[in-house]
């Protein structure tokens, strides 16, 4: 097994002492769909010592296409992602230790997986989360690695606390509308490529090589033939409530955090409890047998159809209702099956 | 106007004068963008009063949010 990362270690800037630091780190990924999957894929066949990954949602057919780590059989058995990409990365490399969640990520959850974390990477599909990931990354000085891609579009940022500006510099205010759920399609070199970046700076961060990060805001379009980066240091302000002198972390605050969220381009809108419960899926599934017109069950979801809508249960309490984007239709429906 | 927009040169009409307008020319006033005029970061309260001439050097990188 010695020949194993012998490539990665006869690159210099790595070397046997950087594959050894590798192999203390732990890295969390947020998201396990195109970007999750592919960074996740990369780093631990790179070797690092752990990885923890979470995420919300389930393989579907649509998924296939550009995320790495899922195959047909992971969508015909509606496979929580957090569950399919832990089987496939074993399979990789037993040297990592993985541990998957399946759960939404609110500023409780994050406190809890950041814990001894070296880096975190942005695999999510929207800002909500990641100004809470850049919060809990200046307040426990942990660098995170924005990713995005629409199209043949991609982005990305390195955040290094105390030292970059953070991702509320970079925008100053999200704007209402300004930031709304890209729907262009999306093909899958302009996911590995912004894989590539994210993975390529989370090594640089791994092996404490802080030299050699980019320091600036890339961002290409492959169709386009169009590469770009800019320096965005002078953007970091002083009066910013995520990183400056007053800071305030104010996405870490849970009054901001909503308990309905529709999905990007998905056609669903998600619903959480308001207090943590633990749904009995087989007991569900029995009340529920009469009422729709297809009910299917594995270990943790269950599907249920009725008419145009889809219900998926999750055993965390959340719900996804596919085939609307209106929330209050989605709160009509969970309301008349799930009481 | 010819401008030099991330590395490539860009003939632009008569009506984009500023750099708002360079924006929208471009279709992306709804979305959060960074610009880099000749080498300088530009903040944003300053794209419209901010004047384009013939030859400058224009980065611009636009924020996304799918992944
Ligand atoms: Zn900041």
């Amino acid at each position: 097994m010695t020949e194993r990362y012998s490539r990665q270690e006869l690159f210099a800037p790595i070397g046997v002492g950087g594959q050894a630091k590798l192999r203390r780190k732990h890295v969390l990924i947020v998201g396990a769909g195109a970007l999750g999957t592919g960074n996740a894929e990369a780093l631990v066949r790179a070797g690092i010592g752990k990885l923890t990954m979470v995420d919300r949602d389930y393989v579907e057919w649509s998924n296939l296409q550009r995320q790495n780590l899922y195959c047909e059989e992971d969508a015909v058995g509606r496979l929580p992602k957090a569950v399919a990409a832990e089987k496939r990365l074993q399979a990789i490399n037993t040297d990592v230790k993985v541990e998957v969640h399946v759960a939404d990520v609110g500023p409780a959850e994050l406190k809890e997986l950041v814990a001894g974390v070296d880096v975190i990477i942005d695999a999510t599909d929207n800002f909500d989360i990641r100004m809470m990931i850049n919060d809990i990354s200046q307040k426990y000085r942990i660098p995170w690695i924005y990713g995005a891609c629409v199209g043949s579009y991609g982005i990305s940022y390195t955040i290094i606390p105390r030292d970059t500006p953070c991702l509320s510099c970079l925008l100053e205010s999200v704007p209402l509308g300004g930031l709304t759920c890209d729907t262009a399609g999306i093909i899958s070199p302009a996911v590995q490529t912004v894989v590539a970046h994210q993975v390529t700076e989370a090594l640089k961060i791994l092996v404490e090589d802080y030299q050699s990060l980019r320091n600036k805001l890339v961002s290409f379009d492959l169709w386009k033939n169009q590469h770009t980066s800019i320096n965005v240091e002078k953007v970091k302000k002083e009066s910013c409530l995520s990183c400056g002198t007053e800071r305030t972390y104010p996405y870490l605050d849970y009054r901001n955090t909503t308990k309905t969220a529709v999905l990007c381009g998905r056609d669903t809108v998600q619903i959480r409890p308001p207090d943590k419960i633990e749904r009995d899926l087989e007991q569900l599934e029995h009340l529920l047998q009469q009422q729709g017109d297809d009910l299917q069950r594995n270990p943790y979801l269950l599907s249920f159809t009725k008419g145009d809508h889809r219900l998926v249960i999750f055993k965390d309490g959340r719900v996804l209702v596919h085939g609307t984007k209106d929330i209050a239709e989605a709160k009509t429906l969970y309301h008349r099956y799930l009481g | 106007m010819q401008l030099i927009i991330n590395g490539e040169k860009v003939e632009l009409p008569e009506n984009v004068g500023n750099v708002s307008e360079l924006i929208q020319y471009f279709g992306l006033d709804q979305k959060v963008v960074m610009i880099e005029l000749n080498q300088e970061i530009l903040e944003k309260s300053k794209h419209s009063e901010t004047i384009l001439s013939n030859g400058d050097r224009v980065e611009m990188v636009h924020f996304v949010g799918g992944g």
